[in-house]
């Protein structure tokens, strides 16, 4: 799946990419953020320092979701009021984007679902009922986040970002979704609560003291 | 690597009092609190920023697992990283109870929360509980309301991944169905929910190796579990197969009992005469040792007669002693006719040997009444009732008595809740 490498512009260091779509990477060596165009890869931005981890979860992480294997190829990082959150990119095989959140230690999954139209962040209450997938959804939270930097591969580009609101929603058997207001047109991801340990995830990260 | 090892444990200094400050999970803290001087401070915030000073309360405030415990639960290691005591006030009384904030890196979070020694393992919900006033559902289980009320923080200790502030109030309902309650907590429009299941403090000392033994529970938790629930239902069960059981023997004795009448015999006494004693003629008594019926009919009328009697073995001389009285009264009065007492008496000797037997009798009445005629019968291999019925109400009381105690222990539950059960056979 490793394509092969091309230079970073701005070190020069070799760049490899994962996932043959991915649109956009970050420089391990530099910390540039990189956009693929058609014959190389355009400098456009550094990312700021990342706050301190305290994901388990890292590039390279592996795992199982619906009997699909997947490997984790990016993530953007929010700040809210109740700390930061990872949004991990992970690459289903054989070969779809989806997203794994880890907010408090809460785990989910969910992919991009195109829906039709979807309600303005002004329309959107707590409480609010929507139906995606056949699913009926509950609006669970509406938070306020402020993006916070980018690291690795990603489906789209997605940098020198400011506030983005996300509204949860979660259906009574375990469903999940979030819709993304980020940009001008929001985005509905759609997928499920995960149990830590139902992922079988591998190449985490160690914690000392915490074998 | 030994869970006793202290992990990534970083120390920074209370910028109130400098006094040391523990933060164990990683970066996930979003408040934490200096024990020493009672400060909430912005973990975020690189210069710790004071969020809140607050007067500690003076009881209820030393956790029970000290903050840094580490212990096997649940099928993975946790530490105690937070600790709060919350109130809510009902008819005039303050009620507190604790809360424990539980973290291990890959897992998250979870809590244990104690009340009067009643322990609650509580993890936030994944999927969305459907609730209304009377009840909730969860996964497909059903849950009874118990109670609404607001909880007050009365006091913080460690480190939390969310904001707490002293004096924070939210308004929380419990659904119960035991051993699990499902709980809501509101805060503004936000709502979240936490599932718990009741644990024994004693497993909770055990996996944290705490020192001392957990204290006792006291009183019936809202979702403690009713260990007598299950073996109400296993006792009616045995119950009533031994009832069955029972009811066959008594069908089959009842259908084999030969109700031989071996002897029967016309007498009159007269009081006034000396010597009232006598014996029967011999009877047998055959087959195996059975029960022996002996009938006394009189013909009494506003009179009494008393007959002291023994059953003899003709042959070991042995006696069976007793004494047995007919009485029949009868007239009217204002309210019609009445009448007491009865024509005939019935008594059942158990298990008499076979053999050749006569009666000895020995009548008495007041001399004033005059003669009195009656008649003796013997039959012997009667079917014996009263031995079945004490059996019933032997097996019967241990049922009765654990169903009671079942009543008891919900109608204890309850009693804490917001629909306490009325009365026996009513409440909700």
């Amino acid at each position: 799946m490793t394509q092969p490498a091309a230079l970073c512009p701005s070190c020069g260091a070799p760049i490899l990419f994962h996932w043959s779509s991915s649109v956009q990477t970050t420089c391990p060596h530099c910390k540039s953020i990189l956009i693929r165009t058609d014959v190389d890869l355009e400098k456009v931005g550094i990312v700021a320092d990342l706050p301190p981890d305290s994901s388990p979860i890292q590039l390279g992480t592996s795992g199982v979701y619906e009997n699909r294997a997947f490997t984790v190829a990016g993530r953007i990082i929010y700040d809210y009021d109740e700390g930061s959150w990872n949004e991990w990119h992970m690459v289903l095989n054989p070969g779809a984007s989806a997203w794994l959140s880890d907010a408090q230690s809460q785990y989910a999954v969910t992919l991009a679902l195109q829906a039709g139209p979807l309600p303005a962040l002004a329309a959107v209450h707590l409480g609010d009922r929507f139906t995606w997938n056949k699913t009926a959804f509950a609006v669970t939270a509406i938070t306020d986040a402020r993006y916070r930097g980018v690291e690795g591969e990603l489906p789209f580009q997605y940098w020198d970002k400011q506030g983005a609101t996300f509204v949860d929603l979660r259906s009574t058997v375990g469903d999940f979704a979030t819709l993304d207001y980020s940009d001008a047109e929001p985005l509905l991801y759609v997928g499920k609560m995960v149990d830590f340990d139902a992922l079988r995830l591998k190449n985490l990260r160690a914690f000392e003291g915490w074998s | 690597m030994s869970p006793e090892t202290p992990s990534q444990v970083q120390t920074l200094a209370c910028p109130n009092c400098g006094a040391p400050l523990t933060v164990r999970s990683m970066g996930r803290a979003v408040t934490i609190v200096c024990g020493h001087c009672n400060s909430i401070l912005d973990a975020k915030d690189p210069q710790l920023k004071i969020l809140q000073r607050f007067k500690a309360a003076t009881e209820g405030a030393d956790p029970l697992i000290p903050l840094g415990s580490r212990g096997k639960w649940r099928g993975a290691l946790y530490e105690a990283i937070g600790f709060q005591v919350r109130s809510m006030e009902a008819d005039g009384i303050t009620y507190s109870w604790r809360e424990y904030l539980l973290f291990n890196p890959y897992k998250g979070f979870r809590y244990l929360t104690e009340y009067n020694g009643h322990w609650n393992d509580c993890s936030v919900t994944t999927a969305l509980p459907e609730a209304d006033g009377i009840g909730a559902r969860y996964l497909g289980k059903k849950y009874k309301h118990f109670q609404t009320c607001t909880a007050h923080t009365t006091f913080v200790l460690g480190e939390f991944p969310w904001q707490v502030r002293v004096d924070d109030a939210v308004a929380v309902t419990d659904y119960v169905a035991p051993p699990y309650v499902l709980s809501s907590e509101t805060a503004g429009s936000e709502t979240t929910w936490t599932l718990g299941e009741y644990v024994h403090g004693a497993d909770i000392w055990k996996a944290f190796g705490l020192p001392g033994i957990a204290p006792a529970p006291l009183g019936v938790y809202e979702n403690q579990p009713s260990a007598l629930k299950a073996s109400a239902g296993q006792t009616w069960f045995a119950c009533a197969g031994l009832a069955t059981a029972i009811f066959v023997i008594f069908t089959l004795n009842q259908l084999f009992s030969q109700q031989e009448q071996v002897f029967r015999e016309a007498y009159s006494f007269s009081p006034s005469s000396a010597e009232a004693s006598f014996v029967t003629p011999e009877f047998d008594l055959k087959g195996r040792t059975s029960s022996v019926e002996v009938q006394t009919d009189a013909d009494v009328s506003n009179q009494w007669i008393y007959l002291n009697y023994a059953l003899i073995d003709a042959d070991t001389g042995q006696a069976y002693d007793f004494g047995r009285e007919v009485t029949y009264y009868s007239g009217v009065d204002s309210d019609g006719t009445w009448q007491e007492g009865s024509r005939y008496d019935r008594v059942t000797l158990p298990s008499i040997p076979p053999g050749r037997y006569y009666l000895r009798i020995e009548p008495e009445s007041d001399a004033s009444l005059g003669t009195i005629a009656y008649r003796v019968t013997v039959t012997r291999d009667v079917p014996v009732l009263g031995v079945y019925f004490m059996a019933l109400a032997a097996i019967l009381l241990p049922a009765l008595l654990i169903s009671w105690r079942t009543y008891n222990f919900e109608q204890m539950r309850w009693a804490e809740s917001d629909h306490p059960m009325k009365s026996v056979g009513g409440g909700e």
